[in-house]
């Protein structure tokens, strides 16, 4: 069914729907530190579900986990609800077909125009002849407004480009979930409100399941049906688009995650998280490196 | 499933920093294996694509560009060959049997191992400095993301196409270190010794002269190629990651190369080969 333009209501999961992706306890440690603390997360079908969260707070990392790039260290990951750690190989590339990812660099094929990297999942996971791949090729390029930019090579091209031949080919096997790692970052913000567009109506008019990492606030509150709030592989609170609006738009209440969440939705200088980053173990640093000296 | 690291995981597990020399050879054995299960069932099992065309362009890539330079290089060792063979064997009056010699020692050994090093600088430096680029790109990532095996995608055409191009060149090779030792005796070393060139080399080779020689090659091939692939995989830390994965590429190849050769030597030896 189509959702409507504003589907913060339409998009509450429905008790009966089972979730496509099921996050639960994950963790993941890099040496000794926890980059991931016992992430729980649902997301349903057809809805997009916005993670934020801060600069290495392990959004991509979540999303490296999700598409089973990396090994948790703990806990599950589902996926169409199969357990992707009892997957083998070959079932893993079954599910891999099904979803699509836009990488945070975009992650093109340098050695290949931008029409053969939208081709390659095409050419090496369907039996359509050269033909009808060019068609699917523009079909999709076209999609997300690059059909001229076919022949050129990715390093001729710009850095919106190079998302938007990204997400062309994310898009070449019409998977159900898309996965985007911050998709407007380092975009003017009509570019990035282009993208935001798209991503909403590959969600709209193809029911696409889409997550989606971000730290733009604007961009966020466009696209969520739900939002996610990561903290310090934390996750601090999953709620739909409106309870997040509230947040931003309420007062402090002294509650720590509240502030917290607050400061970050408001973009302010001032607040819990700056509290936290001047009140860390500065002293204890520059004591510790007067003592070794 | 029976190899200790599998897929997806198998390009972090060869990417581990710490390697020493044990985890480098297991690095490279999964990787040898990878790619001789991936090209077994491309070949074989239906459904599982060869990818024909990145084999063909990988032949081009590592075979036509060098076929030059290999051809040059080898012409200038057999001259070396006739000029630093022809005084000592004067002195027992046979110089006529510079022929012999080069066929020998060229069929046998130099034409393959000279051949190596050239590759390892032409090909090898250069997938290890591509794959390296398409680590720190994330487009390896991408490519696992897409349902594509990087070991079958990337790995497999590089490999066998190096291999064999390591075994066509070694052909060109012995034939040009032959021409290049008649070149140098019929401008230096006179009648007794050009006219006959030839037919003394003929004379001299056996079949397995020329085998061993291209068994020696095909090893080469897949040194050279697997470790410019495992280092180019391995890369972490950008552009400066990947210059010392394709330095480390050539000093490694050319290393592999030499004990190689001495081990097969060896065995070549006590068996008679
Ligand atoms: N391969 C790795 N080895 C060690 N540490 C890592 C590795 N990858 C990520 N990290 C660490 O994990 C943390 C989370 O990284 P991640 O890339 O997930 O952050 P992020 O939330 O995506 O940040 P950003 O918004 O800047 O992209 C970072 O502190 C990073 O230093
Ligand atoms: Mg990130």
């Amino acid at each position: 069914m189509p959702k409507e333009a504003d589907n913060s209501e339409a998009a509450r999961p429905i008790a009966a729907a089972q979730p496509v992706i099921r996050i639960a306890e994950l963790v993941k440690r890099y040496q000794d530190r926890n980059v991931l603390e016992h992430v729980n997360l649902d997301v349903y079908p057809a809805e997009t579900m916005v993670i934020m969260g801060g600069s290495g707070c392990g959004k991509s990392t979540l999303l490296r986990i999700l598409i089973g790039a990396i090994a948790p260290d703990g806990g599950r990951v589902e996926l169409f609800g199969d357990n992707i750690a009892d997957l083998d190989e070959h079932q893993m590339d079954a599910v891999r077909k099904r979803f699509g990812i836009l990488f945070q660099s975009g992650a093109l094929f340098n050695s290949m125009t931008v029409g053969d990297n939208v081709a390659l999942p095409l050419r090496e996971h369907t039996n359509l002849d050269e033909d009808t791949i060019a068609i699917m090729v523009r079909i999709k390029l076209e999609q997300v407004g690059l059909r001229h930019a076919m022949d050129l090579m990715p390093a001729e091209i710009s850095g919106g480009m190079k998302k938007r031949a990204a997400l062309a080919r994310a898009i070449a096997l019409d998977p159900e979930i898309l996965f985007y790692d911050e998709p407007s970052a380092g975009l003017d913000p009509v570019t990035s409100a282009e993208i935001d567009q798209l991503i909403l109506n590959l969600s709209r008019k193809l029911g696409v399941t889409s997550v989606v990492v971000t730290h733009e606030m604007d961009s966020a509150f466009r696209i969520a049906d739900r939002m996610a709030m990561l903290d310090k592989g934390v996750m601090l609170k999953v709620a739909s688009r409106q309870e997040f609006a509230d947040i931003r738009d309420s007062a402090p209440s002294g509650d720590l995650n509240h502030d917290l969440i607050r400061q970050f939705l408001r973009g302010e200088d001032q607040g819990p998280i700056t509290a936290r980053r001047l009140g860390s173990d500065y002293e204890e640093d520059i004591m510790e490196a007067a003592e070794n000296f | 499933m029976s190899l200790p690291v599998e897929h997806p995981r198998l390009v972090r597990a060869v990417g581990a920093r710490t390697l020493g020399v044990l985890g480098y050879l297991g690095g490279m054995a999964i990787l040898l294996a990878e790619t001789l299960r991936w090209t077994t069932r491309g070949l074989f099992v239906p459904g599982v694509r060869f990818g024909r065309n990145a084999f063909m362009e990988q032949m081009v890539r590592v075979g036509v560009r060098s076929v030059g330079v290999v051809m040059l290089v080898q012409t200038f060792i057999g001259v070396i060959l006739a000029l630093q063979l022809a005084p000592t064997l004067k002195e027992y009056g046979q110089v006529d049997k510079v022929a012999n010699i080069i066929g020998a020692g060229g069929f046998r050994i130099l034409g393959p191992i000279i051949t190596a090093v050239v590759l390892s600088g032409f090909a090898g430096a250069s997938i290890a400095a591509e794959l390296g680029t398409m680590v720190v790109s994330e487009e390896v990532e991408a490519l696992e993301a897409i349902a594509l095996n990087p070991i079958r995608y990337l790995v497999v055409p590089r490999v066998l196409a190096t291999l064999i191009m390591m075994v066509l060149l070694s052909v060109v090779a012995d034939l040009m270190i032959a021409v290049g030792g008649w070149l140098a005796s019929r401008v230096a070393l006179g009648p007794t010794t050009y006219m006959g060139y030839f037919q003394h080399m003929r004379d001299q080779l056996r079949y397995r002269d020329f085998f061993t020689g291209l068994v020696q090659a095909a090893v080469f091939g897949l040194l050279i190629s697997g470790i410019a692939c495992l280092e180019g995989l391995r890369v972490r830390g950008g552009a400066e990651g990947v210059g010392k994965a394709t330095t480390m590429t050539v000093v490694y190849s050319i290393v592999a190369i030499v004990i190689a050769a001495c081990v097969f030597t060896v065995i070549f030896y006590v068996f008679g080969f």
